[in-house]
């Protein structure tokens, strides 16, 4: 029965072939512009390290004065974490893997004299990163914690700044110019860009952009007063190691529910101890813990623009789906004198419903098949805008999955109705008047 | 034209004109708010700076050791200004439309706890003030004898000049001229007023902190170096900063010239903005998408319509009624349905904009992009049952003594 209404469905399209693709048409354009911002919206907010996001943790303290906003133009200073309170944490050593981290960028020197020497973005981190995130090392290792201590000069190279730099990636042991200083290298990783980069300062909104291109020890990098990017609030005076400057980010693994449980009575336990200290002026109950995806939904890396575009683009789809209704709605009715015929010949209401029903879901097959292409022409154009998100917005399979079911499930929607009215057509009445 | 036969003619097909109906409220909600947004972010990219960006350009050199900075201020000031078509080099800390680089909280006394607002400090050495270009409504602009050296970011204390926008902030109702304003313990003297000047990355506490800048006059030093303000010849701007670069190189060849702050205030001023004209240009192709499929929608049904009433058209027409009179009735029908639409329209687009006022800031619709959206919305149903009404005021009155 499903092939024969598929033939009658095939039949009605071709015999009206503007009304047809104005259908399809409508339908494509609804579905193309939603889908590709639920695209973007989907890979800005999946899961950036699957295999360890589980076991990742952000810790949060409140070192902030009573009085102070907590919140200014580029986030809550008491995201990021005062010097003292980041080592406390890390010589606490109540996690399995636990580092302190910051972004910057500096002046690479390339080794070839006469090459102009270029702006390159990194980590400063505590010796714990690599384990700590589980980054795969294509030469050599990283560094210890006895060369934190030392503020030795090293450094970890990507596989993209060795080849950049030295043409190669068995480098280990020489050295490289970053800024006025020179680093001995250890270790070269493989390229490394979850993104969203989750585990850097979130306020710069830049956190799909540009992955780090080398990893250098914290300590060494507040020796040598090399430039932090991201949010940095200060409330008294101090540098980057006193108690009233937050600047670092704090990342540390933990096995499961027990644990974290246990972690987060740490950090009230270190707020309190804090309070009475009188460093700490806000309550301890203030400290918390964030599993990664929670961080990620704090830190709202998602702009206000693409949620906006996103409803937009829904409410567009739905014009269109009261669009295909409408135009469902002429089609069907003018075949008033068919389905009288239909049905005078024994088909039930039933039936009338199924044919039409199979002929909307057409529509909504072809409309979605375009609504593909639309939404990848929309991705090529994403991927065309300054945005720092715009290079990741790439369609997968689930998505492509999702577009042509999101079609044919709305266009079903929108042929209930006049597929519906259609089958409550009176015979007697058409069959009369003809 | 009657309208009650219209009417009564419309009670028959409820469904259709609900349908019809429902679509031009939607269409109407959408418009209204999408070119809302439009004219905000045309309103941003337009927003002025208070400088005379076309004759202006940016340069910043990093890579030189701070030691000899004010060396390098020197020798890049000696160096440039020479330079066929260069009107001014002068020193500064940033740019309109660059990278910030004074920004922090202010206080209006010594010991108040709370901070007033986030602003930007221009920190601009002689010369600088001059060449922005700035327009000063009160008080008075920078003399030599106000500069003096800068402590981190900051000179320890210095008469300023504000924004009229953050003196407005501040003092509201108040004349400026003379207060003081804190930055950590430090006192800054208001001793002038200016008519505007944006911040170097615009506002991103929103569009009413866009222009809380201070300019402070200082002299170059080690904690005033790198960042150079050329003024130029509007026409030989480009060119002017292309020499510029390339003598760097002579002058200064340990340093490196970042070229992406390195450019024209055109140039920084079209990068600034690009994102918000990319949204607009989205919103258009969404607008000029919706119109076009709500105008598909209606032709679709009124040419459903006009078929289903050939007979009772060519009655009409057997009995008098002359092609206009056809003409008008679907012209007549359609605009009612559109009226209802509307109004249908109008409470749904203020309720969405009440949505994005509360999760979005946005400011509330003005109510004049209500009846605009009326008149685009019933020009648009007029365009769109003109093809089918013509087609049924072209049926021949024939068809009425003619069976089916």
């Amino acid at each position: 029965m499903f092939a024969y209404y598929l033939d009658l469905a095939l039949r009605s399209l071709r015999r009206s072939p503007v009304l047809t693709s104005l259908m399809v048409l409508a339908i494509g354009l609804g579905i193309g512009a939603s889908m590709t911002m639920l695209t973007v919206l989907h890979v800005m907010t999946r899961d950036p390290l699957p295999e360890l996001s589980a076991q990742l943790y952000y810790p949060h303290l409140d070192p902030l004065p009573a009085n102070y906003p907590s919140h200014n133009e580029w986030g809550d200073p008491s995201d990021n974490f005062t010097w003292p309170d980041a080592m406390a944490l890390l010589k606490a050593h109540r996690a399995d893997q636990q580092a302190a981290m910051a972004g910057g960028r500096v002046l690479a020197w390339p080794v070839q004299a006469g090459r102009m020497p270029f702006r390159v973005g990194g980590r400063y981190a505590t010796a714990g990163f690599f384990e700590l995130f589980g980054l795969r090392f294509e030469q050599g290792r990283g560094w210890t914690a006895a060369d934190d201590e030392a503020r030795a000069r090293l450094v970890v190279l990507s596989h993209a700044l060795a080849m950049k730099l030295f043409g190669r990636t068995d480098v280990v042991g020489r050295t490289v110019r970053l800024g006025d200083a020179r680093f001995q290298v250890t270790g070269v990783t493989a390229d490394w860009a979850p993104q969203p980069q989750f585990y850097a300062d979130g306020s710069g909104r830049g956190n799909y952009g540009e992955s780090d291109r080398f990893f250098l020890p914290l300590a060494t990098a507040l020796d040598l007063d090399l430039s932090v990017s991201g949010n940095q609030a200060s409330w008294k005076e101090g540098g980057r190691t006193s108690g009233n400057y937050t600047w670092l980010q704090v990342w540390v693994r933990l096995k499961d529910a027990a644990q974290a449980r246990a972690y987060r009575q740490f950090l009230v336990d270190y707020s309190a101890s804090q309070q009475k200290l009188g460093r700490f002026e806000r309550p301890p109950g203030n400290a918390a813990l964030y599993p990664m995806m929670g961080w990620l939904a704090h830190q709202k890396l998602v702009p206000n623009d693409l949620r906006l575009q996103l409803w937009l683009a829904l409410g567009f789809l739905v014009v269109c789906l009261v669009n295909i209704v409408a135009l469902l709605l002429a089609k069907f009715l003018r075949r008033s004198g068919e389905v009288s015929v239909r049905r005078a010949l024994g088909a039930r209401r039933r039936d009338i419903f199924v044919q039409f029903g199979v002929e909307a879901a057409l529509v909504g097959s072809l409309g979605g098949l375009l609504g593909v292409a639309i939404a990848q022409a929309g991705l090529w154009s994403v991927r065309q805008r300054p945005d720092s998100y715009a290079h990741v917005a790439r369609m997968d399979l689930s998505m492509l999955a999702l577009t042509v079911l999101l079609a044919i499930a709305g266009s079903l929607l929108a042929g209930m109705l006049p597929a519906w009215r259609a089958s409550r057509v009176a015979p007697a009445l058409q069959l009369k008047a003809q | 034209m009657q309208i009650q036969p219209v009417l009564a003619a419309l009670r028959r097909h409820r469904l259709a004109t609900l349908l019809i109906v429902l679509e031009i409220a939607l269409a109407c909600a959408v418009l209204c708010n999408a070119c809302f947004l439009i004219a905000n972010r045309v309103q941003q990219v337009g927003m002025p700076s208070g400088v005379d960006e076309a004759s202006l350009a940016g340069l910043k050199l990093t890579g030189y050791d701070p030691a000899q900075a004010t060396d390098l201020n020197a020798r890049v000031l000696d160096g440039l200004r020479t330079i066929p078509g260069m009107q001014s080099v002068s020193v500064i800390n940033a740019v309109p439309f660059g990278q910030h680089a004074g920004t922090a909280g202010i206080k209006l006394s010594r010991e108040a706890q709370k901070i007033v607002g986030v602003v930007d400090f221009y920190v601009g050495g002689p010369g600088s003030f001059e060449a922005l270009g700035l327009r000063v409504v009160s008080g008075r602009g920078p003399q030599t004898s106000d500069m003096s050296a800068v402590a981190d970011f900051l000179p320890r204390s210095a008469p300023v000049l504000v924004t009229r926008a953050l003196a407005t902030h501040l003092w509201p109702g108040a004349d400026p001229l003379g207060h003081v304003i804190w930055c950590a313990d430090r006192p800054y003297r208001v001793m002038g007023v200016l008519d505007h000047l944006a911040r170097p990355s615009g506002g991103e506490g929103g569009p009413e902190t866009r222009e809380w800048s201070v300019f402070v006059p200082a002299l170059p030093g080690e904690h005033l170096a790198g960042v150079y303000l050329l003024r130029a010849a509007p026409g030989q701007l480009d060119r002017v900063l292309r020499d510029a670069r390339e003598r760097i190189a002579r002058i200064a060849p340990e340093v490196v010239v970042d070229i992406e702050q390195s450019q024209t205030l055109p140039q920084l001023r079209d990068r600034y903005f690009r994102d918000d004209r990319a949204m607009a240009g989205m919103l258009v192709g969404v607008i000029v998408a919706l119109l076009l499929v709500t105008a598909l929608g209606i032709v679709g049904l009124t040419s459903f319509w006009v078929a289903q009433r050939r007979k009772q058209i060519g009655v009409r027409r057997a009995l008098g009624a002359t092609r206009s009179d056809i003409l008008h009735y679907f012209q007549t029908e359609n605009f009612l349905i559109v009226s209802f639409g509307i109004v249908l329209g109008m409470v749904l687009a203020f309720g969405i904009n009440l949505l994005l006022m509360t999760r979005y800031e946005l400011p509330r619709l003005p109510v004049l992009y209500l009846p605009a959206g009326a008149l685009v919305l019933w020009g648009l149903g007029q365009l769109a049952v003109l093809a089918p009404a013509l087609r049924a005021a072209a049926v021949p009155p024939v068809v009425a003594t003619r069976s089916v």
